[in-house]
């Protein structure tokens, strides 16, 4: 396991992936993608009226979303005041989840344009991958996304890195805190290298 | 149409502060389990444009105290942060400042 460093001669983020780590990291982007793309949150009810139904597709959602991990990634920017954080939630969050998507969308496509075929059968693939500061920026942001995502999904909570090194080593959560961690540490290496 | 008329402002009448400017309004980070320190810091450092002491001084409030005021400004200057910082993926919130 390897994590990103600054190759300063060419500007570039880099790091080099195995197939297996590439193929999982392909999967939890396109797992991400979907999350966003599929459970859009419907604006108000359904209404009869033509006019107020087509005005409706352009207008965003105004309520929380039920499912815990976007309400985490779209949180309520006024507290207090149901009113204001529904028109904020309306004129940003579908902005926000397509530029979510987009992020994790790009890395789905750079590792497969760097080599990733659509079903891993080969053993011993390694995949370089090679991002432009701004590439490694909009990386490092989708990493915070799947985090936060994989965080909520397994209820992690401040200082519990005890109690996920005591589970057993086949039990299904401790293997997703594990790649929890490994993302962690992705996003750390690529904050180091861009600072750098 | 009305002429001015010579008044005096009596000292001990007039209240301690006299503002015409809207109530500033404030961005707040609050603290979460899963964003690392070093993201934050980069993340205050890169969208705010603060120097490095800055953004680790706001980032350890964040982390010690639960959350932070990160911009003060406008309503309108402060639902663009907000919106930033929910793009980086912070959890963040607006209010009047106090």
């Amino acid at each position: 396991m390897s994590g990103f460093e600054h190759h300063h001669r060419s500007d570039r983020v880099i790091t080099t992936f195995t197939g297996f780590e590439a193929d999982l990291l392909r999967s939890l982007a396109s797992q991400m993608v979907e999350l966003l793309r599929n459970e859009r949150a419907e604006p108000a009810a359904p209404t009869a009226d033509a006019f107020e139904a087509l005005m409706s597709e352009f207008s965003g959602a105004t309520t929380i979303p039920e499912d815990p991990v976007l309400a985490r990634l779209f949180p309520t920017a006024y507290p207090d005041d149901e009113e204001a954080a529904a028109d904020f939630r309306r004129f940003t969050e579908s902005g926000l989840r397509d530029g979510k998507a987009a992020a994790s969308g790009s890395i789905i496509d750079v590792l497969e344009e760097a080599g990733l075929p659509p079903e891993l059968t080969e053993d011993g693939l390694v995949i370089d991958v090679e991002l432009t500061p701004d590439e490694a920026e909009t990386w490092m942001r989708a990493f915070t996304d799947i985090r936060l995502a994989l965080a909520t999904r397994l209820g992690v909570e401040a200082g519990d890195e005890d109690y996920w090194h005591s589970l057993p080593e086949d039990d299904p959560r401790a293997q997703a805190h594990d790649i929890y961690e490994w993302v962690g540490y992705l996003q750390e290496t690529i904050v180091e290298a861009l600072m750098s | 149409m009305s002429a001015a008329s010579p008044v005096e402002v009596e000292p001990t009448l007039t209240p301690d502060e006299i503002t015409f400017l809207a109530k500033p309004w404030v961005t707040l980070v609050w603290d979460d389990p899963v964003n690392l320190m070093s993201y934050v810091s980069f993340v205050f450092q890169k969208y705010f444009g603060y120097d490095k002491a800055k953004a680790e001084k706001l980032m350890l409030e964040v982390h010690n105290e639960g959350r932070s005021v990160v911009s003060t400004g406008t309503r309108e200057e402060m639902e663009r942060d907000v919106q930033a910082m929910h793009e980086y993926g912070l959890w963040a919130t607006m209010e009047k400042a106090s």
